[in-house]
């Protein structure tokens, strides 16, 4: 399953092998993938298949108990969300990740924050924080915005445009969206592909973990199914079509055997 | 199943791999609505509430009025200094536990570790007839240790620091009544005036300035710096954010690497720190330290810094506040001192501040909470 972006080019993130087990019970075995500068690889799994393990891999929240991560070839070993961001990786967590009684800004850069003078006098550079976050909210279409109010104060949309804005601003390589749970209107998915489609465009390797195959086949160029911690199937866009990824995704053959079943007991009435 | 955007532009096969990228770069996008702005009197409302200072201080201001017209003597400037006096080593604990509470944790043994160092310091000059500067290292090391055993035991249990300060404040507590009797036969260790360095040292802990017919000293000074020096850390530096971070989002913020442990044990070396402060500016002022059993004066640095609008689930609070709490504290003690009234009345009115610093904070919370689903 090669395709032409396949060749060539060394991966911006590449895992291989990755195992990471809670107690006795691995939450992710054997896991390898690829990302590549300028494509999306869209991962898709039922709930508790390792999805969110996967993404705390990437992000250097959780140590892989096996396996390595390389970026742009070179095994690298993440001891902190930081140092994860530091190497441009950055993550739109499922939770957004934002602190609601913390200042828009103070949430954009926390765990990032810049700094001028020397130690001990070191302080928070609060101008240009101000100044970057207003800037960076205005590329996802939040203009106006006050950055010393309360994140609380914030509608969901814009919750969720501050954690997008965040990530891009930080990802220099490699951008992982982790979709929220929480329900969203179809303007605030929008905000989401839309913000897959800018990284990629400006050659970002793009990571979008999502539970809906009809979003990720609109935006996706490979698509990562997980199964019990797993890897169940890679496929690239050219493989399947919108109904076979839906059908993969949502366990195969047994939803096929339950739409039989529904559709004769509707029928029998 | 509606697509907001459509299919084709979506497919588009223009792809530029430059790499690392600017995010200047990166085109503006997603829904462009502007922020409705407020009307100018609801914004100024919404700063002034968001002050968590901002309760104590009308408060203050509230209690101040009142006793000042019940008792005039409060307002002259020895009634000032009394008032001073009692709030500054309040003070000083005050703001270190209102950091403290920021960050989502509690010390019940700040006022212990007080009494502990204190003895510890004392026990040494006339014990063992060291000087009073190496005796004040010595108890500093100390604090930071029970500091430290705090902190790391609550980073590495996941045990709720009420529970884990409220056995450190026991362990304490017994032991250095028993260590001072065993020791120094009583309760109490005197005649530390006549050791060496004690004049420098009075000078640092101890000095006073008359103004007028009222005594101001130095631990007011010290106060004042205590609260300067974690507004600072609270409002202008990393490791302040890290305290709201880890208080008030504890998730988010292990999400996005903020080290919420090493920000926890940092901030219980600080209490700590405040305790030992607290100590020495009394055993330099009394020239000895009386051990003395009680579990009310623990509770009271937790107090002023609620009432000063420090939230009990972390996030939210100031050390300014904590100050401002000290102050209201201290004018309502000594207001119904010299109003005439039954002292303990203060109590009851020490809950009643409480109870009503707590609804206010509520109010505040919610407010901040409140936002609007789209």
């Amino acid at each position: 399953m090669s395709t032409a972006a396949d060749t060539g080019t060394t991966p911006a993130l590449e895992l291989r092998g990755v195992t990471v087990r809670y107690g006795s019970v691995p939450a992710l075995s054997r896991v390898s993938l690829a990302l590549r500068g300028g494509q999306v690889l869209c991962v898709l799994g039922e709930n508790g298949s390792g999805k969110s393990t996967l993404v705390a891999v990437l992000s250097g929240l959780q140590r892989p108990a096996e396996g390595e991560l390389l970026v742009d070839g070179r095994p690298v070993r993440f001891r902190s969300p930081q140092q994860a961001r530091a190497c441009g990786i950055a993550t739109v967590w499922q939770d957004l990740a934002i602190a609601p009684l913390m200042s828009v800004w103070r949430n954009f850069f926390l765990g990032a924050e810049p700094t001028r003078g020397t130690w001990p006098f070191r302080r928070l550079d609060v101008g240009r924080a101000e100044e970057v976050t207003a800037r960076a909210m205005a590329q996802v279409g939040v203009t106006g915005l006050d950055p010393g109010q309360a994140a609380s104060a914030l509608q969901a949309g814009e919750r969720q445009s501050l954690a997008i804005a965040r990530a891009l601003h930080f990802g220099a390589r490699v951008l992982v969206i982790d979709e929220p749970t929480a329900p969203m209107t179809v303007t605030q998915r929008a905000l989401v592909l839309q913000s897959v489609l800018a990284a990629r465009d400006s050659g970002l390797a793009v990571l979008f973990v999502t539970h809906s195959p009809q979003y990720a086949h609109l935006v996706g160029d490979r698509f990562l199914l997980l199964g019990d911690g797993r890897v169940a199937g890679d496929l690239t866009r050219e493989d399947v079509d919108v109904h076979d990824l839906t059908r993969l995704v949502a366990g195969g053959d047994e939803l096929s055997r339950l739409t039989d079943s529904l559709r004769e007991a509707h029928q029998r009435r | 199943m509606t697509a907001p955007i459509e299919e084709a532009s979506l497919s588009s096969s223009r792809r530029p791999t430059v790499l690392p990228v600017a995010p200047e770069r990166l085109p503006a996008f997603g829904p462009a609505v502007p922020v409705v702005p407020r009307s100018p009197g609801r914004r100024l409302l919404d700063r002034v509430l968001a002050r968590p200072g901002a309760s104590a201080l009308f408060g203050l201001l509230v209690v101040g009025l009142f006793f000042g017209l019940q008792s005039p003597g409060l307002l002259s400037s020895g009634g000032l200094a009394t008032v001073l006096d009692v709030a500054a080593p309040l003070g000083i604990g005050a703001v270190a536990v209102g950091m403290l509470l920021v960050a989502g944790q509690f010390d019940l043994s700040i006022g212990v570790v007080a009494v502990t160092t204190s003895l510890v310091t004392a026990l040494l000059v006339s014990e063992l007839g060291l000087g009073i500067w190496p005796a004040l290292l010595v108890s500093l090391a100390a604090a930071l240790l029970i500091g430290a055993v705090n902190g790391l035991l609550v980073v590495s249990t996941g045990l709720p620091s009420f529970l884990v300060t409220l056995a450190t404040f026991l362990v304490l507590q017994g032991s250095s009544l028993a260590v001072a009797s065993a020791v120094a036969g009583s309760s109490r260790v005197t005649g530390l005036a006549g050791s060496s360095g004690w004049d420098s040292a009075l000078a640092v802990f101890g000095a006073t300035a008359q103004l007028g017919d009222g005594r101001f000293r130095i631990s007011l000074v010290w106060w004042l710096l205590a609260t300067a020096l974690t507004t600072w850390l609270l409002w202008r530096t990393r490791f302040g954010n890290s305290v709201f971070a880890s208080g008030g989002a504890g998730q988010a913020a292990r999400e996005l690497g903020v080290p919420v442990a090493r920000t926890t044990v940092l901030l219980f070396l600080g209490t700590a720190t405040a305790g030992w402060l607290i100590g020495t500016l009394g055993l330099v002022r009394l020239g000895g330290v009386q051990v003395d059993p009680a579990l009310g004066a623990e509770i009271e640095f937790i107090v002023v810094a609620v009432i000063g609008g420090c939230l009990l689930t972390g996030g939210y609070g100031s050390t300014v506040g904590a100050a401002l709490g000290a102050l209201l504290y201290a004018v309502a003690r000594e207001g119904i001192l010299l109003a005439g009234w039954d002292p303990r009345w203060f109590q009851a009115f020490l809950g009643l501040l409480l109870l009503v610093a707590l609804l206010a904070n509520g109010l505040v919370r919610s407010r901040l909470r409140t936002a609007p689903r789209s």
